[in-house]
């Protein structure tokens, strides 16, 4: 890709991210323009991880006795690991950690679906997991095998979110999490908006023109849906009916409709944006006039969360990978690089000053209460799919 | 042993055309599990579902059979100048209009949202007092701009293999005889270049009629398309049922309006070809 990290330079305390970094949907995007859909199952990052040859050793520092083999394959998306993270796992154990990129839920999905991946560890999204788990394609985790995983340091929310009604096993450990909000450029913009419902408006009217909205169903369907104070999640037909008239009425007003909003946004072509955490965040920190707004309504909020495969057959390595990324001081540096919000409290004490109070990453607890994570079963309603091409083709 | 030769090519056709297709049939007889993707059925109502995408449908074909005409003004002209007007730098022209292909298609057309967007072609614009506030981007006019760009050689060179075997002192005969320069490219230059401007017209269709990028990155997804419809479909709402269905009937559509196509057009090109040799 077009972006390559050097990963000996590191990443810098207080430098929260690498610039110009790739979202993952528009990673997926330039993957699907350049291989033509076809998922894309080359390491990007292996070309650049150090390949340093470690012989396999059973005695590590780690004192297991177990042999944790000489291989890991990681399964997660564009610059989310600091590779100088990974290159300590593999010079404590002596495994190698091999880091395929994907763009997208619904390509790890359907990679894993047809078997035989290979893949160890990976990062589904939580409104992925119940799929994974309906479909067999991972396991409850044994926690007794992660002694560095605290429940305790991790939000209720975060925990549940990671886990399937009805069942109490926890299928995934929180690795990090997020929010979708909107953009503004506030010189431009000097409402000081505050709620989906001065987003939408103002799109029908001062902004007219000058506005894009995600060309994601699950973000701008839930975010349109807000505009009534409705669930972000909602299947009701009424409410459906209610969020489908604002979206035609606003569509004539919009300036895209894409999920590669930072080119627009930087260039000012865009003056407010629907938008997620990290793009926002990585604007505003190279453009300060950009501000991140969370509508007062609540909208969406989303967790990663590190997972096992089920047919794994490395799945010692596969604990002992989990067991150290979860460890404070590793999960710290992972924030320090991918610049998401941390989800240990015990990592995110180790956190300098300026990130903990960069209310982009961390928004004030009453604009976190009304958020709702995403469902699964809303992302393949099939009236939500249908509403969607109705307002397209309005 | 020379069937041995066509191994390669039979599995290329059967394991990467055949195959899929035969799957995207099957597909769209099945029907979509409660987590999406797949489920073996045998049942029409994906099918039944298609005048929801009726929209993408008619977009797709107007803006594939808009574009290809664009396409054909622009280049027609172009290729009648490199074959009869130029002599010395022929090549080198022939090699320019080339050149963009050495670049990956998504870098040129990121280039254009550049040149396109806030800061640029509009930047310009306000700096000579031209025009406050002049939005390219995201319009009808930049999707056709990308079009025309990236499929302008398509057309260019079948047409302008065409022009260039055409036999001169036909035209100079044309001249002659007293017909006026319209009447020559009516009657001899355009008959004679036929089968180049319908396979530049078919080649550019065809590939028009999936095209995806240039209204997702030029036009902002304002205008809804058979290819974001197909996106949507198998990448976020994962059914693949009804988005099989929409593409076969994508390809079945295609068939028959190509098998239409070369059944009117046979006629005019049997034609030239008659022309032709009584002419020489």
């Amino acid at each position: 890709m077009s972006e390559k990290k050097n990963p000996l330079e590191g990443t810098g305390a207080g430098e929260l991210e690498a610039h110009g970094q790739l979202n993952r949907r528009r990673f997926l995007q330039m993957a699907g323009y350049s291989a033509g859909g076809v998922v894309l199952g080359g390491s990007l990052l292996a070309a650049c991880a150090p390949k340093k040859e470690t012989t396999s050793t059973s005695s590590g520092p780690t004192g297991s006795s177990i042999d944790l083999g000489d291989r890991l394959v990681l399964v997660s998306w564009p610059n989310y690991h600091d590779p100088a993270n990974l290159q300590a796992f593999t010079d404590k154990t002596g495994v190698k950690v091999d880091l395929k990129v994907f763009g997208s839920n619904e390509e790890m999905l359907a990679k894993l679906q047809v078997g035989s991946t290979g893949w160890d560890v990976f990062v589904p999204t939580n409104y992925a997991v119940p799929t994974y788990v309906q479909q067999q394609l991972i396991e409850p985790l044994d926690l007794s095998r992660i002694p560095n995983f605290d429940a305790s340091q991790f939000e209720t929310r975060f925990l549940d979110a990671s886990k399937v009604p009805g069942d109490d096993s926890a299928y995934g450990i929180p690795k990090d999490w997020g929010t979708t909000g909107y953009t503004i450029w506030s010189d431009v913009i000097t409402s000081n908006p505050t709620s989906w419902k001065e987003f939408w408006d103002d799109t029908m009217g001062d902004w007219s023109g000058k506005v894009t909205i995600h060309d994601y169903m699950l973000t701008t369907i839930g975010n349109a849906l807000k505009y009534y104070g409705h669930s972000f999640n909602s299947v009701d037909p009424g409410e459906l009916a209610q969020a489908e008239k604002l979206l035609i009425a606003a569509w004539p007003h919009l300036f895209g409709i894409t999920s590669d909003y930072q080119p627009p946004m930087r260039a000012k072509d865009a003056w407010a944006a629907m938008a997620w955490t990290g793009d926002a965040n990585q604007m505003h920190r190279d453009e300060p006039l950009i501000e991140y707004v969370l509508g007062s309504e609540g909208g969406e909020i989303w967790e990663d969360n590190w997972a096992i495969v089920a047919d794994s057959e490395r799945k010692d390595a596969a604990y002992a990978f989990l067991d150290f990324m979860i460890d404070p001081a590793i999960a710290a540096k992972e924030t320090l690089f991918h610049g998401y919000p941390q989800v240990d409290k015990r990592a995110s004490a180790l956190l300098p000053e300026d990130i903990l109070n960069n209310p982009i990453l961390y928004p004030a607890a009453e604009l976190l209460t009304p958020l709702e994570f995403g469902a699964a079963e809303t992302l393949t309603n099939p009236d939500r799919s249908e509403l969607w091409a109705r307002v397209k083709a309005a | 042993m020379t069937a041995m030769l066509l191994v390669p090519a039979s599995l290329w056709f059967v394991l990467l055309l055949i195959a899929p297709l035969v799957i995207l049939v099957v597909y769209s007889v099945g029907r979509q599990p409660p987590f999406g993707g797949f489920e073996p059925a045998f049942t029409f109502a994906q099918f039944a579902k298609l005048p929801t995408r009726a929209t993408a449908f008619r977009n797709t074909l107007l803006i594939a059979a808009g574009s290809t005409a664009i396409c054909l003004l622009v280049a027609f002209p172009l290729a009648y100048h490199l074959a009869t007007r130029v002599d010395r730098f022929k090549n080198v022209l022939i090699v320019l209009i080339m050149v963009p292909f050495w670049t990956s298609f998504l870098i040129r057309t990121y280039a254009w949202l550049t040149i396109l967007g806030n800061n640029g072609i509009p930047a310009i614009f306000r700096r000579l007092g031209l025009a406050e506030d002049l939005v390219l981007l995201n319009t009808p006019f930049s999707v056709m701009l990308g079009i025309v760009y990236n499929y302008l050689p398509l057309m260019v060179f079948p047409v302008y293999v065409s022009l260039e075997r055409l036999d001169k002192r036909l035209l100079e005969a044309s001249k002659d005889l007293g017909a006026p320069p319209g009447r020559t490219l009516r009657q001899i230059t355009l008959p004679l270049a036929a089968p180049g401007i319908l396979t530049g017209c078919m080649l550019v269709f065809i590939l028009l009629s999936g095209e995806y990028v240039i209204p997702a990155m030029l036009g902002g997804n304002k205008v809804f398309l058979v290819g974001s419809a197909l996106v949507d479909l198998f990448i976020q709402a994962r059914d693949w049922p009804l988005g099989s269905a929409v593409a076969v009937s994508l390809i079945v559509g295609m068939l028959v309006l190509i098998t239409v196509y070369m059944r009117l057009t046979s006629r005019w090109l049997r034609g030239a070809s008659r022309d032709d040799v009584s002419l020489i």
